[in-house]
């Protein structure tokens, strides 16, 4: 007893249907009718062109009629537009016909059809010469029967068939009529069009000679395609009125659509630029077009187009900028000192979460495809079991590989992901410093170390770059330094056009600042570690490598490999700039490869506690200076450590510094003494040991003879370090004279003296 | 950061005692290492000796947490028990409350436990006893104080209140600026 389908409707949907297939053979009908046009009037035969002078004197009046009144919703501009739709609508209800409009209107139809029925004849004429007055006859009949009744039932598919038709197949016609006539039109209006397009495009022909091929494919497309050509090739021609349509069309679809199209054109040049290249262009010119199209479909600005250019192959790069306009999915991560991820996953999707394993590389991941709760509050949540965390967070702790009862410094660790992962994996044992120099930022770093169950932590707010001072001798740091976010636009849209040089520059020199701090906290002679992660999620060779690059020549480090079997190399040549070639055991992660965020991880090693310093100030002092620190250094670390590593560190030392006695001879003694603990250590590669030896020698010369704008900012950065280290070296002599002196009694008194001497100098300075 | 006076010591341990009872002294002598409670900006936290050496380089104005937070004394010197301390009530738990699945996004809002939401209860629990707060499943939600016994939770009518809310785990989201 449910609702009856109203039957009137049913009925007016079947014939709409089976007259709209009918489309494909009219338009091709269409098509040729057009053409013969004129002529058609002419070769009708005597009875035939009696009657067609009847009915146009019979009709003329209701055709004039019809054809304004169905206009009457519309204007005239819009007719244009609306009429296919209109039509359609006709079709749909043959059969309502209380509208006396509509009835005028099939009239009408009537009557163009039967034109054109004259014109197809007068083709079939043309055929075969003899039929002809059989047909003429046929047609007659039906186009009497046509005037009597606009029923329709089934259709025939072609014209050709007429030829054998009844008069049902006749009467059907009439409702091809409907469809043919504002066809016609419209093919008329397609052929002037493509007439109009095919003289502008004469005009460029001579330009387009060149691009041939791609025009023969293209051709049948699109009178789109070829503006794009048009555009492409002549730019010099056409930038100024494309500009200016651009501007007048405003942001509408099409016209990023034009754009798109054009990005893509413009890189299928460009990757076979020898064949297909336009004749006399350079490839600066395509190259600023497809930035500045870059630039307005995607919104970037200028600088950080052309920055991400030079980072990816052009092919890559729209998949870089396609995949920043999409969301990475959600992941998150398993609390294993509350919970297993089986157990998880399990409560999760009772909860009618949809999620599965995130890669084989992650035993703690989960991806979140969908969820019917928000998974930023379910009671596992708030419980502490997981974690929201990007994939890519997971990667540094990964290659971090804290293990138990170490001392961990996390340098800006907010919002807390990567500390908490840190606690995991060392299983609530040794301790994590998590530092942040945001007040504010620290509090989710509570929130979250707490919720997850974590009590190995020591939560701070200093800056970064005061770490070695406040607390050193880590077994192990994390430095995910601030940066330029350029890996993470899909988070943050607003880098596109935040960011300019100014910016990455400035996060750079922090960045620096921080590794530095970062490599003094680290105590290269700790059992289990001595390693530092440097991660950023910006994807910028200024922000990774360089400062990669800039720490390997600043300190006693290595890059080791991080342990993570996927991610792409990083650069050890970008532009005008060499790195260091260990730099490829460094790892980039990009959105379009591995769909997680951008993100660059670099693992190094600390193999020396010696800071190879350069001070800028006499020959004298410098052969003191590296001894100076060789002894501050090695307290500093004392707190953390067995009597047993004190001893070895002092005898280092003072080893060290028989070494320099011995050969007692300015900056040469110094490059040695730099040089041997190193080969003692047999810790660092063959060429980098002679390269950090090398940048020692250069230093130390280069100081007073060339002083190039980035050694003199490190001289002052280095003489502050002085300073700083003096301060501590005081501090801590009290401490000294508590603990066992034997690195001041190898030493030598007179020695000694000097060097406190020294650096109350430093001091007071 | 300093070691609590006699006082304040008094005081918290017998608000902890009210949830764990005498399982204290467990929190106290630790077979891993000893641990120890510290003030710090008038909050306590609970950490083992080693982090709390390491602490001890940090200065007072710098250092945010240290372990864990227990909760903190009020200005008129009365102590209140975070959320945060979560994590060391319920495993020594003496009295405990389950609430139903349907009830538990009630209680993480900050409400009351109902009796109509009530799964199970310790039996023997006294009125005004701490509790702490578990979902079926056995995962901990927070803690309150039993506002009716055991015996009497069995008459009650379903509306009426059987837990007063004192701390649950979505104060991590809702109070997250205020846990330290």
């Amino acid at each position: 007893m449910g609702r009856k389908l109203d039957p009137t409707n049913k009925v007016k949907r079947g014939p709409g249907r089976k007259s709209r297939k009918q489309k494909g053979a009219e338009t091709e009908l269409a098509k040729f009718i057009t053409d013969d046009d004129e002529t058609a009037p002419k070769r009708l035969s005597s009875r035939g062109r009696k009657r067609a002078a009847k009915r146009v004197q019979n009709l003329k009046k209701p055709k004039d009629a019809a054809e304004e009144q169905p206009k009457k919703g519309f204007t005239d501009e819009n007719s244009k537009w609306l009429k296919p739709a209109k039509k359609k609508r006709k079709i749909d209800e043959p059969e309502s016909e209380d509208d006396s409009d509509e009835h005028w209107e099939e009239e009408e139809d009537d009557e163009e059809e039967e034109q054109q029925q004259q014109q197809q004849q007068q083709q079939q004429m043309k055929k075969g010469g003899k039929d002809q007055g059989k047909k003429g006859a046929k047609l007659e009949m039906k186009e009497v029967e046509d005037d009597d009744d606009d029923d329709d039932d089934e259709m025939v598919d072609d014209y050709g068939t007429l030829d054998d038709g009844s008069g049902e197949e006749a009467v059907e016609e009439e409702s091809d009529g409907e469809e043919l006539l504002p066809i016609e039109r419209a093919a008329k209006k397609a052929k002037k069009l493509k007439e109009t397009m095919l003289e502008s495009d004469d005009d460029d022909d001579d330009e387009k000679e060149d691009d041939d091929e791609e025009e023969k494919k293209s051709e049948t497309d699109m009178d789109e395609e070829d503006t794009v050509q048009a555009n492409m090739d002549e730019m010099d021609k056409f930038r100024l009125p494309g500009a200016e349509e651009s501007e007048r069309e405003g942001i509408m679809t099409l016209d990023l659509k034009t754009i798109h199209q054009r990005i893509k054109d413009n890189i299928d040049v460009l990757c076979n630029f020898s064949t297909k290249r336009e004749e006399g262009k350079e490839r600066a010119e395509y190259i600023s077009l497809l930035k500045k199209d870059l630039c307005t479909y995607y919104s970037y600005n200028h600088f950080l187009i052309e920055k991400l250019m030079d980072l990816f192959p052009l092919s890559e790069l729209v998949d870089f900028l396609e995949a920043n306009e999409i969301q990475r999915p959600v992941t998150i991560r398993t609390n294993t000192l509350k919970t297993r991820r089986r157990d998880l996953a399990q409560a999760l999707i009772n909860r009618g979460v949809n999620l599965d394993p995130l890669g084989k590389w992650s035993k703690v991941g989960l991806v979140i495809y969908d969820s019917s709760v928000p998974v930023g509050a379910t009671p596992e949540y708030l419980s502490g079991q997981y974690m929201l965390q990007g994939a890519s967070s997971f990667l540094p702790v990964m290659a971090l590989s804290p293990q138990e009862g170490e001392l961990v410094l996390d340098m800006s660790s907010a919002p807390g992901g990567k500390t908490t992962y840190i606690a995991q994996l060392m299983r609530n044992t040794g301790t994590i410093v998590a530092n942040d120099a945001n007040a504010d930022r620290l509090k989710s770093v509570v929130g979250n170390v707490h919720r997850l169950g974590v009590t190995n932590t020591v939560i701070c707010n200093y800056d970064g770059r005061q770490f070695p001072k406040v607390m050193g001798g880590f077994d192990r740091v994390l430095l995910d330094a601030p940066c330029s976010g350029t890996g993470v636009i899909a988070k943050d849209p607003a880098v596109k056009t935040s960011k300019d040089e100014a910016d990455i520059q400035r996060s750079a020199h922090l960045q620096k600042e921080l590794i530095l701090s970062a490599i003094d906290s680290v105590n290269a002679e700790s059992p289990t570690g001595g390693y530092l992660i440097y991660c950023t999620c910006s994807i910028m060779v200024e922000e990774n490598e360089w400062v990669v690059d800039y720490a390997l020549k600043k300190r006693n480090v290595k890059l080791v490999p991080t342990g993570l079997d996927f991610g792409k190399e990083g650069f050890t040549r970008f532009k005008e700039r060499r790195f260091h070639p260990t730099l490829r055991l460094s790892r980039r992660f990009y959105p379009h490869s591995h769909n997680m965020d951008g993100f660059f991880v670099a693992k190094l090693k600390k193999f020396s506690n010696v800071i190879p310093t350069a001070p800028a100030a006499k020959e004298e002092e410098s052969t003191d200076a590296p001894e100076a620190t060789a002894v501050t250094d090695s307290p500093e670390e004392k707190p953390s450590k067995s009597g047993k590593t004190k001893k070895i560190v002092s005898g280092k030392a003072g080893g060290l510094k028989r070494k320099a006695q011995a050969q007692a001879n300015g900056t040469k003694a110094k490059k040695m003494a730099n040089a041997k603990p190193k080969g003692k250590k047999d810790l660092p590669a063959g060429p980098k040991k002679a390269k950090v030896a090398k940048m020692d020698g250069e230093t130390v010369k280069g100081t007073e003879a060339k002083k190039p704008a980035v050694k003199t900012a490190d001289e002052t950065k280095v003489s502050k370090a002085n300073k700083k280290e003096g301060s501590r070296f005081e501090k801590k002599q009290g401490k000294k004279r508590k603990t066992p002196m034997k690195a001041k009694d190898r030493m030598g008194k007179n020695k000694f003296r000097k060097l406190k001497h020294l650096l109350g100098k430093q001091g007071g300075e | 950061m300093r070691p609590l006076t006699d006082e304040e010591t008094k005081i918290m341990f017998e608000k902890l005692s009210k949830y764990i009872g005498e399982n204290i002294k467990l929190l106290v002598d630790r077979p891993d290492g000893s641990y120890c409670f510290r003030l710090h900006n008038d909050r306590v936290y609970y950490m083992s000796e080693k982090i709390l050496k390491l602490a001890t380089n940090i200065s007072r104005d710098k250092l945010v947490s240290v372990g864990t937070c227990f909760g903190k004394f009020t200005k008129t010197i009365k102590f209140r028990l975070h959320i945060t301390a979560l994590d060391f009530l319920a495993p020594y738990a003496k009295f405990k409350v389950w609430v139903k699945p349907g009830a538990e996004q009630s209680f993480l809002y900050g409400n009351h436990v109902l009796k109509s939401g009530l799964g199970r209860i310790t039996e023997n629990t006294m009125q005004y006893q701490g509790v702490v707060v578990y979902s079926m499943t056995d995962v901990p939600l927070g803690f309150g104080v039993a506002a009716k016994s055991t015996q009497e939770c069995r008459r009650v009518d379903p509306m009426s209140i059987v837990v007063f809310h004192q701390a649950d785990v979505g104060e991590f989201i809702r109070n997250e600026d205020t846990l330290t």
